[in-house]
């Protein structure tokens, strides 16, 4: 009943699948996590021109299911900028953006964490709002939120199987292919959804690690 | 222990269990993917019809059986057969010596070919559909427009349904759709006049069949009964008539 050498001989091809989709996830995550400094900050920002768009951005995106989105971009619209977007392009655009609101709302909680008198303490002692943002705030964020980044992390990496919608061969798609011509649903599921969970495991270990690391004081 | 709020669950659960047996007696689960007009596709109201569509109420009417339109993807319909999930697959299936080994397929109820839809502004650069060779070359998964496409092109690509694979078109991320031609000709004769054309070519002759599980000879003879008295009665050509020459 279940077919072990079939497992084996798609091997090679998923594991090209689970290549691309650790591509199109350090990527989008590596956009995502610059995006959603630069949004999480403007939320917190005194001018409105900042901070409103900031928050429509967020809400927009946190509103609206990935897939949605996917589609937008990729199918709809070319058709109102009169210019095809390739499908790497596509799925790394969508995925980013998608990260970016949710990454943005993780930098937002990390930042507000910081207790007020760390930037009052910063200002009195001659330092600029950016500076005491980026050599004082920022840095202690960034500790405190590891864990929530490396949800966002696996989260991303799982939802990168949305992408094979447009075509775009990440792993879903590789045994969506090898199941439409084989029809070992059983056998090809179970392989992805193990190549998947390794992929996981192993960014879970990452921050744990990495968590470790960066709390060498623990911060209560 | 509070409780309370299990009943109501359990009174549920009660009834679509009841549901659920009661259906076994005498519905044929119908498995279609409805975006392959004029087979199956869905009207203004998202009810499924098209050619294939009447041909199952039909069969299962003169059977005395009702039928519960099952809407999957098409790559998920012989999985979902194999598993049990439907009964039968009626989706404008090609039957092919693979599907054969996992599937049993009825008696042909059309008979196609493949055709490739192009665009109007490359009209001159293709003639036959074995022009398109080792060009990017878009299907729907699970096909043998696709199955065929890579077969002459190592650019094809797969989408999950057919009218994705004509936005790609559109898009100019391919160069040519390759499908049934009764699809190709019904998405010719929705689209843009002068976007799109389709080549004069037809390859491969296919004949289409209802594909149920491998071994169930009883829901085979129901079809196979159908679609031998469908034919007899002039029925079948009624409904060729009423789809493909609209």
């Amino acid at each position: 009943m279940f077919d072990l050498e079939l497992i084996f001989n798609s091997l090679p091809l998923l594991g090209l699948g689970a290549l691309v989709t650790m591509e199109i996830t350090a990527v989008a995550v590596a956009f995502g996590v610059c995006i959603g400094l630069f949004i999480g900050i403007a939320e917190l920002s005194s001018y409105a021109w900042l901070r409103l768009p900031a928050k429509v951005y967020v809400d927009f995106i946190r509103g609206t299911p990935l897939l949605v989105q996917i589609f937008i971009i990729y199918f709809a619209l070319p058709a109102l900028i009169g210019m095809r977007i390739e499908p790497f392009v596509a799925a790394v655009t969508a995925c980013s953006i998608n990260s970016g609101a949710y990454v943005a709302e993780i930098f937002r909680s990390g930042i507000q964490s910081i207790d007020r008198g760390q930037r009052e303490a910063g200002r009195s002692l001659g330092l600029t709002w950016g500076q005491t943002m980026i050599f004082i705030i920022i840095p202690q964020a960034f500790r405190r939120i590891i864990p929530q980044l490396g949800n966002e992390f696996i989260a991303m990496l799982k939802d990168s199987s949305l992408v094979s919608v447009i075509g775009f061969e990440e792993l879903t798609r590789k045994g969506q292919l090898i199941i439409a011509s084989t029809y070992g649903s059983l056998e090809i599921w179970t392989a992805v959804a193990i190549l998947y969970l390794i992929m996981t495991l192993s960014i879970s270990r990452l921050v744990a690690y990495l968590e470790k690391k960066f709390n060498t004081k623990k911060v209560s | 222990m509070k409780l309370h709020f299990l009943k109501p669950l359990l009174a549920v659960s009660a009834v679509l269990m009841m549901g659920q047996s009661l259906a076994e007696t005498k519905v044929i689960r119908a498995g279609t993917e409805p975006t392959y007009a004029p087979f199956e596709f869905l009207d203004e109201n998202t009810n499924s019809i098209g050619y294939d569509i009447d041909i199952i109420n039909e069969i299962a009417k003169k059977a005395g059986y009702e039928v519960e339109i099952v809407r999957c993807p098409f790559d998920g319909l012989i999985p979902a057969l194999m598993t049990s999930q439907i009964d039968v697959a009626i989706s404008g299936i090609t039957i092919t010596s693979e599907r054969k080994k996992k599937l049993d397929f009825s008696t042909p109820y059309y008979h196609s070919g493949l055709t490739a839809v192009i665009l109007k502004e490359n009209a001159d650069k293709y003639a036959k559909i074995d022009d398109l060779k080792d060009k990017k070359i878009c299907g729907q998964i699970g096909t043998t427009g696709l199955m065929y496409a890579e077969k002459i092109s190592k650019e094809s690509k797969a989408f999950n349904t057919n009218p994705e694979a004509y936005m790609e078109l559109k898009s100019r991320g391919c160069e040519a759709v390759i499908t049934d031609k009764p699809v190709n000709d019904f998405f010719l004769s929705k689209a843009p006049k002068d976007h799109f054309v389709a080549l004069d070519d037809v390859v491969e002759a296919e004949d289409f069949g209802i594909a149920v599980r491998k071994g169930n000879d009883e829901m085979l003879k129901i079809i196979n009964d159908g679609l031998a008295e469908l034919e007899k009665s002039g029925k079948l050509k009624e409904l060729y008539k009423k789809w493909f020459f609209e």
